[in-house]
């Protein structure tokens, strides 16, 4: 394949990851900024998200894009849901003691993935993707003759796909949206920046906290949705996920959401390039590297405000 | 009033003490009869499974077909007259887990024997040990690293054929019927390696030539970005994979080529426990794929083949017959079926007491030579080789046509032999 093709090819498959990862990133972003709360288990509600979607499309049934309607609504419900639950029963009565909580959501972890095993089993399984076209894209080539425009081999991406980008930044716009120019994204904000003044101005801290993680475990959930007609949904897929969703946001700044999603770009972009060009094993490696160079040089992060 | 308290209580105790003894004699027969005659007490066979991490899939059908052939075996009189109790292990599909999991078997559970499993980097980390510990370690992995003698005189595959000699008597077919100039895509470890090694000179030989080698990671989860790397000049693509993205894989190959794919040729391990039928694979309609044993149910199967998938619960598309979605790993799976067989057979014929008798057991296996198609070896005729420690087996070529597979041609066990690279039988116990 020639290098502009390739190229473009490479851009395309970075910006799919990069798009799914801010989206994921996003909660895990928001739920260490609010609660200042570490969520280890963030990857298995990203495959719970993958996983009630298989559910509820082989439920409903009634074609590919009921299903799949159907499973975008209910999937971050159900999961976001189970996470609030988890906050009220597990993470309060620990005081959300940075510590504990670390060790708490690593057992959720563990709970929520042997569940999965053991009820929906150790396949992959698909769902079908509400559309799915092969788009050929063209390329202009600059011959003798002048450009000229032509298909190359494999230079393609699928309607899906380009679904996946569109719709993560739809959805990453409006939580923006929210944050800033709503009543819950003002009781969001002022939970983040002093949690015991909000609680003296009559804020519902406790409450507030349960919402936010379900929030944050919605947002993973919605990734895992997105993901599942390109990939399947498996019991083991949170941890890949979990992984880079960190690698972000150290890179953007825990807790910063503008950060996030730069750093989600970056990686996914670059992750694209480098495991087209050379090998997706160079691209982890000089991802992580990243993150140790961040972690040295601006702990805070790329987009991250030191602490005051 | 005391007095009638007394009686009362002393009754209880006494009906408690007879109760007691009552259930002490009711046992009495079962230990009585493992202590004065060691022969009654079942056989334990460690099964390592991959009940976790990415071989989750093959695990789970491993053990029904493990159970299933256990199963037939007691309900035909067992070995030598004593029952056949699996004692299952999780190996995680971790070769050190699974190291560990065969020393469990050896010094804890008193495992007769240790039988499992698939993933090559697990026997190949567990096999070693199973030597150590002079513990005959059946596998049912279809890697080469058995008859390569990288392995070790307790360490036998007599249930599954190997992948060199799969490799071997694909190539024919592949030159002749597909393409000359071919790109192979497999997965970056042991397995695919065997692949690799195997498939370059036998192409070859037949005539080809490989133009490209695509490793990779069995962990990977997306694939497009590896599909650049397939020279335009490429005729067939021949592709293996394993791990639990396999259909994204396939799925992707599909969405990159279009419509102007070249022919395609795939080891059944990238499809595996995957349902032919999934969103996005249509466009295989008119591949190959190499087949261990065929997972559609052919019009032309032997009774003893429907006898088979009965006893494991498979239907006629190869799924579970309790749950269609649930499709079946059938292309590997029957080597457990053949294995536990063959264990039996080889007990028989050592006339196998005790843990003391492991050593004529190996040796008893490594006698033993043809073993003709029937209910102990549904897939066909093998050729089991002592000295190698591997058995060969017809090799099954089935085309997707409506989206079933269909087999159209059939690898006699000829085409599949290759000279002996090791004699585990000069070796010292």
């Amino acid at each position: 394949m020639d290098f502009g093709p390739h190229l473009m090819l490479a851009l395309l498959e970075g910006a799919v990851l990069a798009a799914v990862l801010a989206l994921m990133a996003s909660g895990l972003s928001l739920v260490f900024g609010v609660m200042r709360v570490v969520n280890v288990a963030h990857g298995e509600f990203y495959m719970l998200g993958a996983v009630v979607a298989w559910a509820v499309a082989d439920l409903v049934g009634g074609g590919p894009a009921v299903g799949f309607i159907a499973a975008l609504i209910l999937a971050p419900l159900i999961v976001g849901g189970l996470a609030a639950a988890a906050d009220m029963t597990i993470l309060k009565r620990i005081d959300y003691d940075p510590e504990r909580t670390i060790v708490a959501t690593i057992g959720l972890l563990y709970v929520i993935q042997q569940l999965t095993l053991m009820g929906y089993g150790p396949e992959a399984r698909p769902v079908a993707p509400p559309f799915n076209t092969r788009i050929a894209l063209p390329w202009i080539e600059w011959g003798a003759g002048g450009p000229s425009v032509y298909f190359p081999w494999g230079l393609s991406t699928t309607s899906y796909k380009l679904f996946v980008i569109g719709a993560a930044a739809a959805l990453i716009l409006a939580i923006r949206l929210v944050l800033l120019h709503s009543k819950a994204g003002l009781v969001m904000r002022a939970t983040q920046l002093d949690s015991e003044m909000a609680t003296a101005f009559g804020i519902p801290v406790e409450r507030v906290y349960a919402a936010v993680f379900g929030v944050g475990a919605g947002l993973a959930a919605l990734a895992g949705v997105l993901i599942v007609p390109i990939q399947q949904a498996h019991y083991l897929m949170g941890g890949e996920a979990l992984l880079l969703s960190f690698i972000v946001v150290i890179i953007g700044g825990l807790g910063s959401l503008t950060g996030t999603i730069v750093a989600a770009v970056l990686i996914g972009m670059s992750d694209g390039i480098i495991s087209v060009f050379f090998s997706p094993t160079l691209a982890k490696i000089l991802a992580t590297l990243l993150v140790a160079l961040v972690l040295v040089f601006r702990p805070q992060g790329l987009f991250g405000a030191r602490e005051r | 009033m005391s007095k009638s308290d007394h009686p009362q209580s002393s009754s209880r105790r006494a009906a408690l003490k007879t109760l007691g003894a009552a259930g002490a004699a009711a046992t009495l027969p079962l230990w009585a009869r493992y202590t004065h005659a060691q022969t009654a007490a079942p056989i334990r066979i460690g099964f390592q499974k991959h009940a976790t991490g990415i071989g989750a899939a093959y695990g789970r059908w491993y053990d029904r077909t493990s159970q299933a052939a256990v199963a037939k075996i007691n309900g035909e009189g067992g070995i030598n007259g004593r029952m056949i109790e699996l004692v299952t292990e999780d190996d995680g599909t971790d070769p050190k887990r699974g190291a560990e999991v065969i020393e469990k078997f050896a010094n804890q559970s008193k495992c007769d024997i240790a039988f499992g499993t698939l993933f090559s980097h697990v026997v190949i980390g567990s096999a070693p040990r199973a030597g150590e510990l002079k513990l005959p370690y059946f596998v049912v992995s279809e890697g080469h690293h058995v008859a390569s003698g990288m392995l070790n005189r307790w360490t036998l595959q007599p249930g599954i054929t190997d992948v060199k000699s799969q490799v071997q008597a694909m190539a024919p077919f592949i030159t002749d019927t597909l393409g000359k100039k071919v790109t192979m895509i497999y997965p970056d470890y042991g397995f695919g390696y065997d692949h690799r090694d195997n498939l370059v000179p036998a192409v070859q030989a037949a005539g080809g030539e490989i133009v490209a080698q695509i490793a990779i990671p069995p962990t990977e989860t997306s694939f497009t970005k590896y599909f650049p790397q397939i020279p335009r000049e490429t005729e067939v693509i021949y592709h293996v994979m394993v791990g639990p993205a396999v259909l994204t894989f396939v799925k992707e190959m599909g969405e990159f080529f279009g419509p102007s794919r070249p022919e395609i040729f795939g080891f059944i391990d990238s499809l595996e426990a995957v349902d032919l039928a999934s969103p996005g694979l249509d466009f295989l309609e008119g591949t190959y794929f190499w087949e261990g044993m065929p997972r559609y149910l052919q019009a032309d199967a032997p009774a003893y083949v429907t006898a088979y998938r009965d006893a494991v619960g498979i239907d006629a598309n190869g799924a579970s017959t309790s749950d269609p979605k649930d499709v079946s790993t059938a292309a590997h799976m029957f080597g457990c079926w053949e294995t536990l067989h063959i264990i039996k057979a080889g007990m028989e014929a050592a006339g196998y007491s005790s843990t003391a008798d492991r050593q004529a057991l190996v040796e008893a296996v490594e006698a033993m030579t043809e073993m003709p198609a029937g209910a102990a070896h549904p897939q066909g005729d093998k050729l089991f080789n002592g000295r190698t420690h591997q058995v060969f087996g017809p090799q099954y070529i089935s085309k997707v046509e409506s989206g079933k597979l269909n087999v159209t041609h059939v690898a006699p066990i000829e085409d599949t032999l290759y000279p002996d690279e090791v004699d585990y039988t000069t070796q010292s116990f």
